[in-house]
């Protein structure tokens, strides 16, 4: 055992922080993740994290709580996604880029401003990259109270999400009203992005929001089961990249830690390739599993 | 404002500006906004690694940008394109997360590669970036015909023999290549804006493609003047101005683009009214 668990794990508060967040953001992310991947949103679930971390340099610029900066960037982020979103797939790509691009101008501007007025240093590459041991332990319930905000958004709007997820038209004539369920469902992606990536740094926010969904999609069609499939290899891919950051500081003779955010991502990353291979692919299929791609046969 | 010094840092950003608004034009078209931006950062880890090894920063970024692009091409075969580029984008940036933990590069090379440096372009650092674009654009025109057929009509593209499969594969190198360049100059999260914006409000202003292409370059180029010249006179990072004349270019787009339609809805009211009359 004590090769797998270098001495002090268990012991150490900043891993219990760091694996209590990691759970919660996976599990939210997997929840939301998998409407993002079938909706074919990846690329806004992944600028909103960049649009929520504009409006975190924001709110370290004037003073007041990152929190609030990180989830009103990213709600103001959406709506201005959807207000300006076309209906065809290219024409919201195109929308989500240049909110993106004005963001990123914006998140240029305030990182200049407070590292030349506070002369605060490290304070862009831990906005972008964060890290989550780093994690202050009283974000924990923070984070909690705005996931169950989110999952409970998730619960009142996923039957007529799906539905007009599959088939717009069709879920317009059952009476769904199509837009304000897109509005919500944007709502709860704004808040599940804005917050992983306060708490766990954009890249993994992105990670966990796309690759666990992506992995459970490809191995079963049921939308339940692929929710908890991909909340289960969320939180194995955070529990594991937090033990083997945590082991990597006696990997070298330097004594640096490996950022945990490599981890995770690597560990997800292998396990979206695994479902390429030709076994998976077969086992898969023969049990009546599809492919994500345009989500028509997801059954309920 | 034109002294010596800021000589260098015009012509760089004239040649960005004209790489950004002949490729960002095919951008918009293939509606490949999502690698546009995935390649790039996926460059940025690649200067940091090279940094971090000692070897030319360029050769970083062109390995890891060539990388992010074949990899984005050959995985998003079959699966879906926009799940298989973000996590290509997450790859990419945890690798510079690593990168950068074991450097001991100090904060402002880390801020100057993601949001740009214009005013430090070094006199040996415009010929690559001159020769690069070169290939950029000469790549361009030998694949012009074929690339806009299979961006705007894949169907067709495939019956006349344009893979539209290989034809991915090529731009997104092309985009690379022209990432590479670029990176070092206006940074990795801003030459997205470049190649974003002022095409998108080209395509806003005429239809055909060899016109908003040269309108496409205009734009570029006069938002990328405009936020140098800005950015001279405050001293504010040159990224913000670019990204936000890239959005408001688009803004103006847009709105010609509704207000010509309720002229046309105005004066076929108005000719129908008189008709009747």
């Amino acid at each position: 055992m004590r090769w797998i668990f270098e001495p002090g794990f268990f012991s150490s508060h900043a891993v219990h922080v760091a694996c209590a967040v990691g759970s919660i953001v996976a599990v939210v992310s997997g929840v939301v993740g998998v409407f993002t991947v079938m909706r074919g949103q990846s690329f806004a679930g992944h600028s909103l994290a960049d649009v929520a971390t504009a409006g975190g340099s924001g709110a370290f610029l004037v003073g007041i709580s990152p929190l609030f900066g990180f989830v009103a960037g990213g709600v103001v982020g959406a709506g201005a996604m959807e207000a300006i979103g076309v209906r065809r797939a290219r024409g919201r790509d195109l929308a989500t880029g240049i909110v993106l691009g004005a963001a990123i101008g914006l998140a240029a501007l305030f990182l200049y401003l407070s590292t030349t007025q506070t002369s605060t240093t490290g304070a862009s590459q831990q906005i972008l990259f964060g890290s989550i041991f780093s994690t202050v332990s009283s974000t924990v319930p923070i984070v909690a109270i705005f996931s169950v905000v989110c999952l409970g958004i998730m619960a009142l709007v996923h039957r007529p999400l799906l539905l007009s997820s599959v088939s717009t038209d069709m879920a317009a004539a059952r009476g769904v009203p199509v837009r304000v369920v897109a509005l919500l469902y944007m709502l709860a992606l704004a808040l599940a992005v804005g917050l992983s990536s306060l708490a766990i740094g954009a890249i993994l926010s992105t990670a966990l929001l796309i690759g666990p969904a992506a992995i459970a999609l490809r191995l079963t069609k049921r939308i339940g089961w692929a929710m908890a499939a991909a909340a289960l290899s969320g939180v194995s891919a955070v529990l594991v990249g937090v033990l083997l950051a945590y082991d990597s500081y006696y990997w070298s003779s330097t004594h640096a830690y490996w950022p945990v955010s490599f981890f995770i991502v690597v560990i997800i990353f292998l396990g979206y390739l695994a479902t390429e291979l030709p076994f998976v692919r077969t086992a898969t299929t023969r049990r009546g599993g599809s492919e994500p791609s345009a989500g028509t046969e997801v059954q309920q | 404002m034109f002294a010596n010094f800021m000589i260098n840092a015009w012509t760089v950003a004239t040649i960005v500006a004209v790489i950004a608004g002949v490729v960002g034009f095919f951008v918009v078209l293939r509606g490949s906004a999502f690698a546009a931006h995935a390649i790039p950062n996926g460059a940025f880890a690649g200067a940091a690694g090279a940094s971090l090894v000692g070897i030319n920063t360029l050769v970083g970024l062109g390995v890891f940008a060539v990388l992010a692009a074949l990899g984005i091409g050959a995985l998003g075969r079959r699966g879906r394109n926009d799940v298989v580029t973000a996590l290509a984008l997450v790859v990419m940036l945890a690798l510079g997360a690593v990168f950068l933990s074991q450097t001991t590069e100090y904060e402002p090379e880390i801020f100057s590669l993601l949001f740009g440096e214009v005013l430090g372009v070094a006199s040996n650092e415009i010929l690559p970036v001159a020769v690069l674009g070169v290939v950029c654009i000469a790549a361009v025109l030998v694949l012009y015909r074929p690339l806009i057929l299979s961006s705007v009509v894949p169907d067709i593209g495939e019956s006349k023999g344009v893979s539209s499969q290989r034809m991915e594969m090529v731009f997104l190198v092309v985009v690379a290549l022209a990432t590479a360049m670029t990176v070092p100059v206006v940074g990795a999260l801003l030459i997205f804006s470049l190649m974003i914006g002022p095409p998108a409000a080209a395509r806003s202003f005429t239809n055909r493609p060899p016109l908003a292409i040269l309108l496409s370059v205009a734009i570029a180029l006069a938002t990328v003047w405009a936020a140098i010249a800005i950015s001279f006179v405050t001293n504010w990072p040159i990224g913000f101005f670019v990204g936000a004349l890239s959005a408001l270019s688009f803004g103006v787009g847009r709105a010609w683009v509704a207000w010509r339609r309720t002229r046309t809805v105005r004066l076929e009211t108005a000719s129908t009214t008189l008709a009747q009359t």
